[in-house]
């Protein structure tokens, strides 16, 4: 085995490692919802993600999410809350409430149709 | 001094340019020009001359409804955008309860909905919406979508947002570059259709004509569409330039180009794939991007990164040559073109097959009529759809469609309702028969009143009970989830490996090598075709369902439908017609069938008993002319006598006979018979003689049988239930072929009943009404409501089946079966292509049988992979429900 080999190898290991922290350990950041009249309210911007992704709300309180697409990739065009049996068609360029009361403290997912696009709630 | 109708001028009417009459109404114009224009299209002008006339009139709301021509208090319903707590409810009703005029308001929570009994002549609906809007909460907007002709700065969208806000009545306005449209939110009492149109042409744009049930289906075509533009000019370009880019790297077989030197050949290439890559492909950067700040990666991903390697090895082989060895130095520009161009390719077919999966609702859409004729004020006039109201009289002609749902006051027809109910025979209508909008008037002309309008029509209804299903996820999507969830990044493991693997192991030169499995690994693997598998059969599917009147409200229940074991069927309503009919009439020696019936009849005409009812109208059926009945008396618990024609005539029970002296006279036996049958047999006396027997029964309806038999052949236990006793029960059971029968149950019980038979380990469904039956639809694993008319959100259940026969859940559960063998197969199919294709990309086949993929026919896999899957989900569309 060269060194070149050697090196190779080590780089994979290294670029593994990186991916895989990237991908599954690397924190997010959440977004804290703030409420207005007793709604907690985000503008959730649709390009190639959810920005942002991560939102932590109350759990009880009302949310209401706009989401406003700015892309035509037909990958984004419809938003669902499985958990709230929630789902919302998303045309190019206007702005789609969505709203449901996460009733209990805990993670809740959104995507896009084909899974492609994530995003969750945090209710505390 | 008079107005000008065209451009509004005062003028007087002697000096007036020209004149003209209308309907009797004389309008004077201030130049020939106005005239002209006036002469080009009348109604537009002599309705607004109206309109400034009265300016509280009423110009009503599709949502709301109200007709002006009523006068008292009136009824209303609000919906109140955006009541979502519990509290909100209290400040609405308090601030609508405080207006003068207002006599009743209250709010439902839970369908966002005031109902107000309101005086018209004190409190307008306008001032409800102010007093709502107070409280904090937007009314009863009426949404319209207008088109803009050739919107193209986006700074002209203030404009025309500033103009309609402007403009009275309206609540919210949005104007949409990107599918060219005015989304406006208008109050009942405001605008109309019109005002917001004058409003948009007021700052110099044309509107275009808003399609038929414009709603997001439309917005979201239009983005569609321009996605597809998009994407074809992009492929075009990059289809041309990867020719030019193929022909180029293989010029050393073409005379002409063989004289260019590698290293100028190697420039040209580069000049000719940046475009490609960074123009037609810059999709895949952004997306890439966005995903990597999103901390997730997606196709663009691996897209992105495989190309982006080959380019910018050959990048830095063509203009730093030096840095590599003789043997490395090599350019893929050709792979990074063509597999652009190929990918490219493979989006666009995918698009425009994906923009069929819609094709249901988008017929469904289409069904909406576009104008009513109603009568306002004594007169007929067109009107477009979306301001029809409750309570309008619209009349129908032959050959014309329903514009929205209703009540038949006056005329007769035959309607076809195949586009709701999926029922191909065309059904008579008559007084107080509902109808439904969008079915066609075949022969007759008749006239309704509206009693719905707008999104609460069964079409609207249908269209988005529909697309809330599309958007919900079958359990068995939570797999394919899972996996995508882990795809991507393992795919890009995958590929580091495999260049380590074959730097180190490979035969020379190791880096090339090792780069070509690395880029063909991540061009071959596909998460699209894992997510597309599932949502296009379920967004097929659902559609096919409703086509054919067979309404599924989520992908969870068009899952479940395909593995039921036992189905439960409720008698009343869902075996039978629900509703008695007269079945037999036995007369005594002596006395003709049809005059005992007359006799009978004639004495039940007054009672409103619907045993009575049955058989009145049994004997008008059988054409009997029924007489003038006197002396009405009802004996509670036993029957009714009265005299017909100077005949004493008694009907009812045994009890009633013994009452009135007519012993039974052989009669008993054939009465026990038809019991036994599970009919309700009736003792006739005529002037205290027994003279027969008449008999009622809740038949079975015409079908019954075949869909009973279909279900069986489904592989399913058929089971009946009922709250009748087991004798009249298994008569009905016998007749249409149900084995096992529940009877005596009562209507609370039911639910258990089903709980009972999960317990067998069974997957249930339960068929009912959706009234009566829907804690048992709850329970059941799949609830199916047999729907009636125009109700087609019936909240209980998970199927509903719009035409009211039992052939529907035989369909429904085949067109399950059905998804779900697609569901699979797409499931299936990009499961085994991603894990043959990763490892063979690769190279796992090379040490055995020297096979390495190359990028390009990965590229071609790929593209080829969505498309298929999407293809296959299309096959649905040719589901047929087979045949009795």
């Amino acid at each position: 085995m060269t060194v070149a080999d050697a090196g190779v190898l080590l780089g994979a290991v290294i670029l593994s490692g990186l991916v895989v922290w990237f991908f599954f350990f690397s924190a997010k950041k959440g977004t804290r919802l703030v409420g207005s009249g007793g709604v907690q309210e985000a503008e959730i911007v649709v390009k190639g993600g959810y920005t942002p992704d991560v939102l932590v709300v109350k759990a009880g309180q009302p949310v209401r999410l706009t989401f406003l697409r700015q892309e035509t990739a037909s990958c984004s065009e419809m938003v669902l809350f499985p958990d709230f049996k929630k789902s919302a068609k998303l045309p190019p360029g206007e702005r789609v409430p969505v709203e449901f009361t996460p009733e209990k403290p805990g993670e809740y997912g959104f995507q896009c149709q084909m899974g492609m696009l994530h995003g969750k709630i945090i209710a505390e | 001094m008079v107005r000008d109708p065209v451009c509004g001028m005062e003028i007087e009417e002697q000096t007036a340019a020209a004149t003209r009459t209308v309907d009797g109404e004389a309008f004077f114009f201030c130049s020939e020009r106005c005239a002209q224009q006036f002469d080009a299209d009348p109604a537009r002008y002599t309705k607004q001359v109206t309109g400034t006339k009265g300016t509280d009139a009423i110009v009503g709301s599709a949502t709301t409804g109200v007709n002006p021509g009523v006068t008292g208090p009136l009824q209303v319903e609000l919906p109140i955008v955006e009541v979502i707590c519990a509290s909100c409810v209290q400040t609405i009703e308090r601030s609508l309860g405080g207006l003068p005029g207002v006599l009743k308001a209250s709010v439902n929570f839970a369908t966002g909905k005031a109902h107000v009994t309101y005086d018209p002549a004190k409190v307008t609906l306008r001032d409800m919406s102010q007093a709502i809007r107070k409280a904090g909460y937007s009314v009863g907007s009426a949404r319209a979508r207008i088109g803009i002709q050739d919107l193209r700065c986006a700074s002209c969208v203030t404009f025309i947002e500033e103009a309609l806000k402007a403009t009275p009545g309206v609540l919210k306005a949005s104007v949409n570059v990107a599918s060219q449209e005015a989304d406006v939110e208008y109050l009942p009492g405001g605008a109309t259709l019109r005002s917001l149109r004058q409003a948009i042409e007021s700052v110099g744009y044309r509107t275009a004509e808003s399609p038929a049930g414009a709603s997001s289906e439309d917005a979201e075509r239009t983005g569609r569409e321009a996605e597809f533009r998009e994407l074809r000019q992009r492929f075009t370009v990059a289809g041309v330039l990867a020719l030019a880019v193929l022909i180029l790297t293989f010029g050393e077989f073409i005379p002409v180009l063989r004289a260019i030197p590698p290293q100028t050949n190697w420039i040209v290439l580069f000049v000719l794939t940046t475009p490609v890559l960074f123009w037609s492909g810059s999709r895949f950067f952004v997306g890439a991007w966005s995903a990597f700040r999103h901390r997730t990666a997606d196709m663009n991903t691996l897209i992105a990164l495989g190309t982006g390697a080959a380019y910018l090895y050959s990048t830095v082989a063509t203009f730093l040559p030096d840095l590599l060895p003789q043997a490395l130095r090599a350019v893929y520009f050709d792979t990074t073109a063509i597999i652009v161009a190929l990918i490219l390719m493979g989006q666009l077919l995918e698009a425009r097959a994906k923009g069929q999966t819609n094709e249901a609702i988008r017929k469904l859409m289409g069904l909406q009529a576009k104008t009513a004729r109603v009568v306002r004020e004594g007169q007929e006039v067109d009107i477009p759809v979306e301001e029809v109201l409750v309570g309008d009289i619209v009349i129908v002609r032959p050959g014309e469609k329903v514009p929205v749902d209703g009540v038949v006051v006056e005329g007769r027809s035959t309607l076809d309702e195949s586009m709701i109910t999926g029922e191909s025979i065309p059904v008579g209508k008559g007084p107080d028969d509902e109808v439904i909008g969008a079915t066609i008037n075949k022969t007759g002309s008749f006239r309704f009143r509206a009693t719905k309008v707008g999104k609460d029509t069964a079409l609207a209804q249908i269209i988005q009970l529909v697309q809330q299903a599309q958007g919900t996820k079958a359990p068995i999507q939570r797999m394919a989830d899972l996996i995508s969830g882990y795809f991507v990044p393992v795919v890009i493991l995958v590929a580091i490996w495999s260049f380590a693997i074959w730097f180190v192991f490979g035969p020379p030169p190791p880096l090339l090598h090792g780069l070509v499995t690395a880029v063909t690994v991540l061009i071959i693997a596909c998460p699209c075709a894992l997510g597309l598998a599932t949502p296009t059969s379920i967004m097929v599917g659902t559609g096919k369902g409703a086509e054919n009147g067979i309404l599924i409200r989520s992908a969870e229940a068009l899952e479940t439908a395909h593995k039921l074991d036992a189905i439960v069927l409720d008698k009343t309503g869902t075996i039978t017609k629900g509703k008695p009919e007269l079945t037999d009439v036995v007369a005594q020696e002596g006395l003709a069938e049809g005059e005992l019936l007359r006799l009978a009849a004639s004495v039940e005409r007054t009672s409103e008993h619907p045993l009575a009812q049955a058989i009145v109208e049994g004997a008008r059926a059988r054409q009997v002319e029924l007489t003038e009945a006197s002396d009405f008396e009802a004996v509670p618990g036993h029957g009714v006598t009265a005299t017909v024609g100077g005949r004493r005539v008694a009907l009812g029970n045994l009890k009633m006979m013994e009452r009135i002296g007519a012993g039974p006279n052989g009669l008993q036996s054939k009465s026990e018979w038809l019991a036994g049958e599970g009919k309700t047999p009736m003792y006739v006396a005529v002037d205290g003689r027994p003279a027969g027997l008449v008999a009622v029964a809740d038949t079975v309806k015409e079908d019954s049988q075949g869909a009973i038999a279909r279900l069986k052949r489904l592989g399913l236990e058929v089971v009946m239930i009922t709250g009748d006793n087991r004798r009249t029960a298994e008569a009905i059971a016998r007749q249409v072929g149900v084995d096992r029968v529940l009877a005596d149950v009562l209507p609370e019980d039911k639910a258990r009943n089903v709980q009972m038979l999960q317990r067998e380990g069974k997957t249930v469904a339960m068929v009912g009404d959706g009234i009566n039956d829907a804690p048992a639809l709850a329970q059941a694993d799949v609830g199916l409501a047999i729907g009636t008319g125009t109700d087609v959100a019936i909240e209980a259940s998970d199927i509903t089946l719009i035409k009211g026969s039992l052939t529907g859940v035989a369909v429904a559960i085949e067109l399950s079966r059905a998804t779900m063998r697609n569901i699979k197969q797409n499931l299936f199919g990009s499961f085994v292509y991603n894990s043959l294709g990763v490892p063979i990309a690769a190279g796992v086949l090379y040490p055995f049988f020297g096979i390495l993929l190359s990028p390009i026919i990965a590229s071609l896999a790929m593209a080829l992979s969505s498309v298929t899957v999407v293809s296959n989900a299309l096959r649905l569309r040719t589901f047929r429900p087979s045949a009795t």
